[in-house]
């Protein structure tokens, strides 16, 4: 490793630090105290979510996307059936203007993959993370007809190399867990981590309905939107500046 | 039929003292006898002692307590360690193998094959622990 890289590494290092210390009075870049107790089970009293100011994110950058990979254990090379539980999507409006967004599961409060589910796999915890059982899931994959935002995969080839904390397996749905063993840990997702290590700060992660933490003030200060919001399922991803 | 009936009568006898070598074989694998003409598993524990419930118990019970650990920790988020498979993988994982699966000699895969019991946990679930889990190079093919 060159002395510049050494340079460039510590810089990041700094930059994660400084990500949970107060960037002005009142305004942090996540809310870093969700810790619960260990053995007590996620509330409803918490919904999480996260908003994505698509002012910020550049249309060249993937480090969401190979954070992702990179924590849940998905394979690097990818093929056609690969697993994908967040991806970099190329919009262009009338006008040729191009957004560059970061689609994954939007963790809906009425999510479809949990109603067509028919063994209940698919199921909505209760801090409002949308996650699949693997131990119910029979790899039918209604689950994936039935989602608006394709954020669903289904595990075609056997695993190897899982991480302890994300296993996976052949024959099952998966999608984005909203990192769900690190939130249990106090964490924040892999994604938004990444993102604030490269000094984009687009993606925060909050309490949506906390009323004082920042994500659910900025979402009620600002034009947000969410993607589909015609079916009306109030999804917990939200974005600026689409 | 009289000598067959002589014979059957023998034939309980030996029976018996074979019996009583078998029993006298086990009350002496029972005291940590080294050599035994029963096969057994060829798995090693860490420790006695050192595991999170009595050994007696957990034979008889481990999956009780791993599914029970399973549901709360997906559907509810508690994830504490003393009955996470994680937590067992840890320990059992061993010197000689690193894993728990792939060999008759890893812990859970060597009992398994020998009580002939499916084990499906480690088709999704890391069979090593968190430190070689990235390092190793998976094997081809993965845990069967």
């Amino acid at each position: 490793m060159s002395r510049v890289d050494q340079g460039r590494r510590q810089i990041l290092a700094w930059g994660a630090a400084m990500a949970g210390v107060a960037l002005a009075p009142g305004v942090t870049l996540f809310d870093l105290a969700h810790g619960r107790a260990p053995t007590e089970p996620a509330s409803s009293k918490v919904r999480w979510g996260m908003l994505v100011d698509l002012n910020k994110c550049a249309s060249d950058c993937d480090a969401c996307v190979s954070a992702c990979d990179k924590e849940n254990g998905l394979p690097t090379e990818k093929t056609a059936t690969s697993a994908q539980w967040i991806r970099k999507v190329e919009l262009k409006d009338m006008r040729g203007q191009v957004r560059s967004l970061p689609m994954m599961c939007q963790h809906c409060a009425e999510p479809p993959c949990v109603d067509v589910c028919p063994t209940g796999a698919s199921f909505k915890r209760a801090d409002g993370i949308v996650l699949v059982d693997r131990h119910t899931c029979i790899g039918c994959r209604y689950c994936m007809m039935a989602c608006p935002y394709k954020a669903r995969s289904f595990v075609h080839e056997p695993t190897t190399g899982q991480r302890p904390e994300v296993p996976r397996g052949k024959g099952c749905v998966e999608s984005c867990t909203l990192c769900v063993h690190r939130i249990d840990r106090g964490g924040i997702p892999a994604c938004v981590e990444a993102c604030a290590a490269t000094g984009r700060q687009a993606i925060l992660f909050g309490n949506l309905n906390d009323p004082e933490s920042e994500i659910a003030k900025r979402v009620a200060s600002y034009a947000t939107t969410a993607v589909r919001a015609d079916l009306r399922l109030d999804p917990g991803v939200r974005y600026v500046g689409l | 039929m009289r000598g067959a009936g002589t014979f059957t009568g023998r034939a309980w006898r030996v029976a018996a003292k074979a019996a009583l070598v078998v029993a006298l074989a086990g009350s002496a694998l029972a005291a940590d006898a080294p050599s035994t003409r029963v096969p057994l598993p060829g798995v090693t524990a860490p420790a006695e002692g050192t595991c999170v419930e009595d050994t007696e118990f957990m034979r008889r019970n481990h999956m009780r307590l791993l599914v029970h650990q399973r549901d709360r920790t997906v559907h509810e988020g508690i994830r504490t360690e003393k009955h996470s498979l994680a937590n067992c993988v840890s320990c059992h994982a061993g010197s000689k193998t690193g894993r728990v699966t792939g060999s008759k000699d890893a812990f859970c895969e060597g009992c398994h094959r020998y009580a002939a019991v499916k084990l499906d946990c480690f088709e999704c679930h890391a069979d090593r622990p968190a430190a070689t889990a990235s390092a190793a190079a998976p094997p081809a093919g993965g845990p069967k």
